[in-house]
């Protein structure tokens, strides 16, 4: 155990909330599409990958400033999601479970090769925006602009998306999808419909995590996703997948627990990727429905 | 001495009591009906009594009779809430209300699995195919195909089971149970959906098969004929509730069981 | 007796691959031999349990690095460890090959019921996610105990396997590609008599319907278990000979990507077959090899195409997402290879020849 001064350990919570918030972010694409498509999406973690290198180019190639590089990159991602959901998922929906899973993996595995084949292997530096890598200092705690961000963008983006889930029409349909998909589709939810702003919602949540973590954490390369993706599918179980609140909750648990683990046992620092992996298998163990989830009985 | 004895068995989920203070008891060679309206609790009955459910409150007694010291006696055996195959092993079969065959393997693989837990071989033996695990498995081969020819299904031995039509289905279901060995054999309404000439050879098979297996059997059903033309005794159920219990004729006349039935006028 | 047969001429057929192949073909052959030991003991959950288990490059990291630490003489191993000096348990050791495998297979296999024990009684895509977090915490772990397994560095310079027969006026050794094909045949042999026998019947019927299974008798969480550590020791074995034969072994190489590309031969193959399974090991190691044109440039006639890298594993990917949306079932679905089944190939050609025929003119009246 380290033992810390007061600043510091302000510093490692702010750090723990900006990493919870991008984990959140990225946690809630998984839970929503499971809860619809009782589906992990395992390319969720590679559309985060494209979203970050799409708001890379628009701002290195096509030299777009980033209030309107952002938006951009934000639209490309959600149109690749939604055209990944089209090709890779929506040909499966009535096949077996295993068949759609595999199809995910294969989706993961074919964006991940192109963006070895396009984006090159060598990793990249992402740009610097003056206005938000500024430091300030409240008191004696000093506070990189992205990391106070991070938290502000996550917190806007969860009080639309909890409004458009809780009070639109388009909320309550995909409420009701989740809740029993073919008595909606009886009732006259365009199921379809209903998916496609579902992947739409997803992969522009994970874009914009992937912008504010290529503020964070500069280093682009095309398997960047991978190990994000697991960790925030992970998030969204131990929140009790299906569930957004469940999947915020889990996100920053893991922001905190990763965080912490390696700001009070320095030595345990290598196992700082190990920490998600065994918050899942215990929460998996003691309640597998997760956090805010409800058990369920085999009907036999 | 009964085979088997439920004491005060009580099923909760959550707030909803779904079988209330059940006391059944099957004694030897008897074929006894479970009847009721829809979600008077049955089914889940079966399932504590399989071993699917462990029971909120209740014991579930087996008797099963050995000879000690020249003399049969019964000997009690508290199964509540053991694993669904420990209860198999220990003699209790059953089928299920919406036939659960392994749909893609054949007719005859569907008996053999059957077969599979009196196999008293390790799997080392099966894959260096020991000659003791060659002669048990041929053994198996062979009582399952003798069963195929007892229930009628020799013929289609090789069809995939899903392709086989709906009576037939539940007469394999039947004889899968009936391959694990059983005393007590667990019917979930084995005539539903059968047509009155199917279900009254249905009557004649189980019958048949509670004479030729020595089996005591327990039934669920809708099918009022077959319920009356074939069981000794009779419980009723109605909202998890015990609300008759007799031969066909005391629970034809009991105005509770007519009420539960058909209602009352107000 | 027509497979002791077909046995002999494989074997033959591999010695005189071995004699006249250049090493670059001799990789490939050896490569498809790990897949298929690598595919088979996939299979073996995946395909006829039905659960789906996403763990294999973590039992694979466990049989290579017992192999390669066990096996490595102390001097190289020496050489390896400059940043933090090795345990000294291990700094001597230097076993002989056949019991450095078979212990990192029995290693793999006890992971496998430590860590199925728990997670079996999880259900399809928690399973999945299960498996693969241990997995990830068994590489993790690799990478950080620098003393052992000298973490991200890993280990270089592995002896090539090869396995003396010590038979009196005979003896002979068995070089890296024959162990490779014995290991293989082995496993074949082995996953067909297992799925055959009424153990391997029992495990269909868990995939069919576990509730049905376990009302037949049949204690489906040991029998579940009972298949997750064979798979594991044949994880292990498979993932101690890709070790080798690589000459390296660091965490890296056994992240979830190394899982995906068993998953996708299994696929490739149809998830219940054995055969789909081992055809799929060859076709898609060759094919792996043979797209690498795609790489480099090349001369296509008077054209020189310009290769781009990466575009091998982009059109290799796209191949496996036809298969998975256009044949979900792959190539043999769950139809096995069977001595009868060629002998009345000839025949059947025939009938169903004929019999399209007779439909075509059927139709035309």
């Amino acid at each position: 155990m380290t033992i810390m001064d007061f600043p510091t350990f302000m510093q490692q919570v702010v750090n723990s909330l900006s990493l919870g918030s991008l984990y959140a972010l990225l946690a809630i694409g998984y839970t929503m599409v499971y809860g619809i498509l009782r589906l992990i999406n395992f390319a969720h973690g590679d559309i985060f990958m494209l979203g970050a290198y799409f708001a890379f180019y628009a701002i290195t190639i096509f030299t777009l400033p980033w209030y309107l590089a952002f938006p951009v990159a934000i639209i490309f991602t959600v149109l690749f999601g939604i055209i990944l959901e089209r090709f890779a998922y929506r040909p499966l929906r009535n096949s077996p479970r295993i068949a759609i899973m595999i199809s995910a993996i294969g989706a993961s595995y074919l964006i991940e090769n192109l963006g070895v084949m396009i984006f090159g292997g060598r990793p990249e530096a992402f740009p610097t925006i003056q206005l938000f890598n500024q430091i300030f200092s409240i008191g004696s705690v000093k506070v990189s602009g992205v990391s106070l961000l991070i938290p502000i963008v996550t917190l806007v983006v969860l009080l639309v998306l909890f409004y458009v889930i809780n009070k639109t029409k388009t909320g309550m349909a995909m409420r009701a999808v989740s809740k029993d998909y073919e008595a909606a589709r009886l009732m006259g939810v365009d199921v379809n419909t209903i998916i496609t702003i579902t992947f739409g919602i997803g992969s522009g949540l994970a874009a914009v995590g992937a912008i504010l973590w290529g503020m964070k954490y500069p280093q682009l390369i095309p398997l960047m996703g991978l190990m994000p993706g697991l960790k925030c599918f992970i998030a969204a179980v131990i929140g009790g997948i299906g569930d957004v609140r469940g999947a915020v909750i889990g996100g920053f648990i893991l922001g905190f627990g990763e965080i912490m683990l390696v700001a009070f046992i320095p030595d345990l620092s290598g196992y700082r990727d190990a920490f998600a992996f065994v918050v899942l298998i215990l929460v998996l163990l003691i309640k597998p429905s997760g956090i805010m989830g409800k058990a369920t009985v085999e009907k036999v | 001495m009964s085979l088997l004895r439920t004491e005060n068995m009580t099923m909760r989920f959550g707030g909803v009591v779904a079988v209330s203070d059940l006391n059944v008891h099957l004694d030897k060679n008897e074929i006894i009906g479970l009847i009721g309206p829809n979600g008077a609790g049955k089914t889940t009955a079966f399932n504590m009594i399989s071993g699917v459910y462990k029971p909120t409150v209740g014991k579930i007694i087996l008797g099963k009779e050995e000879v000690q010291g020249g003399q049969t006696v019964t000997v009690e055996k508290d199964i509540t809430g053991m694993k669904p195959s420990a209860i198999t092993k220990l003699g209790i079969a059953r089928t299920f209300q919406n036939i659960r065959l392994f749909k893609e393997l054949s007719v005859l693989e569907n008996v053999v699995i059957a077969n599979h837990l009196r196999l008293e071989s390790n799997w080392v033996s099966s894959v260096v195919r020991t000659p003791d695990y060659t002669k048990k498995e041929t053994a198996m081969y062979d009582k399952s195909m003798a069963l195929l020819e007892k229930v009628g299904l020799a013929e289609l031995k090789d069809e995939k089971s899903y392709s086989l039509p709906y009576g037939m289905q539940r007469r394999l279901e039947i004889a899968r149970a009936l391959a694990t060995k059983p005393h007590i054999l667990l019917l979930d309404e084995p005539a539903a959906g059968m047509n009155p000439q199917e279900s009254d050879e249905l009557m004649r098979f189980i019958g048949k098969i509670r004479d030729e297996f020595d089996l005591s059997i327990l039934m669920i059903e809708h099918h009022m004929q077959l319920v009356m033309g074939i069981c000794e005794r009779i419980y009723v159920l109605d909202y998890g509730i015990t609300i008759a219990e007799g031969n066909p004729y005391e629970i034809q006349n009991n105005p509770k069981v007519i009420e539960a039935y058909l209602g009352v006028d107000d | 007796m027509l497979t002791a047969i077909a046995i002999v001429i494989i074997g033959v057929l591999l010695f005189l691959a071995n004699m006249f192949m250049d090493n670059y073909q001799l990789r490939i052959l050896n490569l498809s031999g790990i897949y298929i030991i690598l595919s088979l003991s996939m299979i073996l959950i995946n395909g006829f349990l039905g659960l789906f288990s996403l763990g294999h490059a973590g039992f694979m990291a466990i049989g290579a690095y017992t192999v390669a630490l066990l096996t490595t003489p102390p001097m190289a191993k020496q050489m390896n460890y400059y940043l933090d000096p090795i345990v000294p348990w291990l700094a001597e050791t230097e076993w002989s090959f056949l019991p450095a495998i078979l212990l990192g297979g029995v290693l793999a296999a006890i992971a496998g019921f430590l860590i199925g024990a728990p997670v079996l009684r999880l259900r399809d895509d928690y399973l999945a996610i299960a498996t693969l977090g241990f997995a990830e915490i068994i590489r993790i772990v690799f990478t950080n105990l620098q003393s052992v397994t000298n973490g991200s560095l890993g280990l270089k310079g592995l002896p090539e396997i090869e396995i003396e027969i010590p038979l009196p006026l005979i003896g002979f050794t068995l070089n890296l590609s024959a162990c490779i094909w014995i290991a293989a045949i082995i496993t074949i042999l082995f996953m067909v008599r297992l799925v055959n026998g009424s153990y391997g019947k029992a495990f269909k019927a868990i995939r069919e319907d576990e509730i049905a299974a376990e009302a037949m008798g049949i204690n489906v969480f040991k029998h579940k278990l009972l298949a997750f550590v064979i798979a594991s020791f044949f994880a292990g074995v498979g993932g101690a000979f890709l070790g080798n034969i690589m000459g390296t072994v660091d965490p890296l190489m056994f992240r979830f990507l190394l899982t995906y590309n068993i998953v996708l031969i299994v696929v490739f193959g149809g998830i219940g077959s054995l055969t789909g399974g081992v055809l799929a090991a060859i076709v898609i190691t060759a094919a792996m090899e043979l797209l690498r044109f795609l790489d480099s440039s090349f001369d296509m006639g008077p054209i020189a195409v310009s290769g781009i890298p990466g575009l091998r594993m982009v059109v290799f990917s796209l191949l496996l997402m036809f298969i998975i949306i256009f044949k979900p079932r792959g190539i043999m679905g769950v139809r096995e290879f069977s001595w009868q089944w060629l002998i009345e190939l000839p025949q059947s050609i025939k009938n169903s020849s004929f019999g399209r025929k007779k439909l075509r003119k059927d139709v035309s009246k």
